[in-house]
């Protein structure tokens, strides 16, 4: 069971962590099958509101695109499990993590 | 044999014509040691440079035909790009702002957006270069800390308050009036003013409103079409244009002719020019720097400037303070001006001896930094080794000396206690600048036995200034 949270710009997952307007909330259950999901529209882009908002709703990981090492430092602290740099939908990190095979730097995009 | 490791790629793009055989376009792009990059018409990458590669963190063939947000990850990226208001015809664009980078790092960067055409002019993509800011901005820091902004020194509470106003100025696009004495530096605040802005990597022109006649500077300004005029044989493109992306400093604004003044009230309304002899205009992005020595509040009310101009030029206003406001600096710009013009002219100087100091530190400088500059040129020049003494300071000074030590022997008090006689007996002396300047080119072919390439070497002008002032001050007459 995990409490999972990713920036997002539309469908895709926010180029930038202290960007991002909109976030997807999600949870899992034990046997890794999607149970909850929620959009939640944030008043401004903010990376210090955000990861107040990942303490507050007591988030597992994140899957992000850039973050400053400010922010990751912060919430690797707080023993959270963050996966950066990723470039692909916010639908295709969630299978590759529930999957097993989402790694920081991923890139799920397939060229069109 | 291979002597660079380059990757290798499915597609490998040629050019051919330039030199005998094709070369590989990523070998040439990769020497470049600007960072780069290639977007199509759907700003998907096409390419990455080896420097850009560094910058960003990722691979050139890892992102083939991936976003370009997801790639520099800008902080205009989105509804701020510039690409999103440009076409095929649109001139380069550059901006400042800042990127996250896969180490996790927030690199400031200046970007320079172009767009690529094919032969037709239809658009094939986008070039965008990156100017990594971090070193510029730590310099700009380590400047900070030593009394200085950019070229501008001094650590008088009245001129820190112009650097902490600059840096902020800078950042915006408002049009920015600097006004001050001559030679406080409004010329070099201008400079400062467009190398701290987003648009530094854009031109930056100046225009002298008073150095020109009307007819011409019209032209000079605006442009002008072919057969517009007589003797107009080809289209001129015009200041206007020239600053493009970037900045136009009009000096002595306060002198622009009337009927210029209103082009430049329809400029700043709609930032189109019309070039003479068109009626088509041409939209140009230029930020306007003005200055001025006049005052142009009092310029209103003689009618010999538009007062809606003055509104708009006066978005932001900097007033550079006199030297002789500007409590402690005189010390600071000797020591700084010594040290550099010994160091040009490779003198062994030790300093000031401390008659010199005392008198310059006394001397109320009408011809602000710029005259104390000349003197302390001057002095240097003359100054054979060991100390500068009294001896070696331009003529003018010595009569001032004179005049100083006669007044402080009959009223003691009055001289030390009040630098407002110091300057009166200055203003006695000589009733304007031009009259000391006059003086210092009298002194200066003196020292020079005539010869007017070292008289121009000892004023720090070049030979044309020292002939205009000659010929300006009715001295070409004179026999040397």
């Amino acid at each position: 069971m995990a409490k999972i949270l990713m920036p997002i710009d539309g469908e895709e997952i926010a180029p930038r962590f202290d960007l991002a307007t909109e976030v997807w909330l999600g949870e899992t259950d034990p046997e890794g099958e999607l149970v909850k999901e929620n959009i939640l529209v944030l008043p401004q882009a903010s990376a210090e509101d955000l990861c107040q908002l990942i303490l507050n709703e007591s988030v597992d990981v994140v899957i992000c695109g850039g973050i400053e090492n400010e922010y990751y430092e912060y919430l690797a602290w707080k023993r959270i499990k963050v996966y950066d740099s990723v470039i692909a939908s916010y639908a295709q990190a969630l299978k590759a993590f529930i999957d097993g095979r989402l790694e920081t730097g991923a890139i799920l995009y397939k060229y069109s | 044999m291979e002597m660079f490791d380059d990757k290798v790629t499915d597609i490998k793009p040629y050019i051919k014509g330039l030199f005998q055989d094709p070369i590989l376009f990523s070998r040439l792009m990769n020497r470049i040691p600007v960072s780069l990059a290639i977007f199509d018409t759907n700003m998907r990458t096409v390419f990455l440079n080896r420097s850009l590669e560094a910058l960003t963190g990722f691979s050139s063939e890892q992102v083939r035909a991936i976003p370009c947000k997801h790639i520099l990850r800008t902080n205009m990226c989105g509804k701020k790009c510039p690409i999103h208001s440009m076409g095929a015809d649109s001139e380069p664009v550059c901006v400042e702002g800042d990127i996250i980078n896969r180490n996790r790092e927030k690199i400031p960067v200046r970007v320079s957006v172009a767009p690529i055409t094919d032969e037709s002019g239809y658009l094939s993509g986008w070039l965008e270069s990156f100017e990594d800011l971090r070193i510029l901005r730590s310099r700009e820091t380590e400047q900070a800390a030593a009394f200085s902004f950019g070229p501008l020194l001094g650590c008088s509470p009245k001129i820190e308050t112009v650097f902490r106003m600059v840096s902020g100025i800078a950042q915006t696009d408002s049009s920015v009036l600097i006004t001050g004495e001559t030679g406080t530096g409004k010329d070099v605040l201008a400079e400062v003013i467009h190398q701290q802005s987003p648009r530094a990597q854009g031109p930056f022109v100046k225009v002298n409103c008073g150095a020109l006649p009307e007819s011409l500077l019209e032209s000079e300004l605006f442009g002008h079409r072919k057969g517009a005029f007589t003797g107009a044989n080809e289209n001129k493109p015009g200041r206007f244009k020239l600053a493009h992306n970037g900045s136009l400093f009009l000096t002595e604004v306060g002198d622009l002719p009337i009927n210029l003044q209103i082009k430049l009230l329809s400029f700043l309304d709609d930032q189109v020019i019309y070039p003479l002899g068109s009626t088509k205009g041409t939209q140009v992005n230029v930020r306007i720097i003005a200055a001025t020595h006049r005052n142009l509040k009092k310029m209103v009310e003689e009618r010999s400037f538009r007062e809606d101009l003055l509104f708009r030029l006066n978005v932001v206003q900097v007033h550079l303070p006199p030297l002789r406001e500007r409590e402690g600096d005189v010390d600071l710009l000797l020591e700084h001006f010594l040290r550099s013009y010994v160091e040009r002219f490779k003198k062994d100087i030790s300093g000031f001896s401390k008659e010199t100091r005392r008198v310059l530190l006394d001397y109320n400088y009408p011809g602000n930094v710029r005259e104390l500059k000349n003197i302390v040129e001057f002095a240097v020049n003359i100054c054979p080794e060991g100390a500068i003494e009294t001896a070696h300071l331009p003529g003018y000074l010595q009569d001032f000396m004179g005049k100083s030590v006669t007044e402080k022997s009959s009223e003691p008090l009055l001289i030390n206690s009040d630098t407002s006689e110091l300057k009166r007996l200055s203003e006695a002396q000589y009733s304007s600048w031009p009259e000391i300047e006059k003086q210092m080119i009298l002194d200066a072919l003196l020292k020079a036995r005539g010869r007017r390439k070292k008289a121009a070497e000892i004023l720090g002008w070049g030979r044309s200034t020292l002939w205009r002032k000659i010929k300006q001050y009715g001295l070409e007459e004179t026999d040397f």
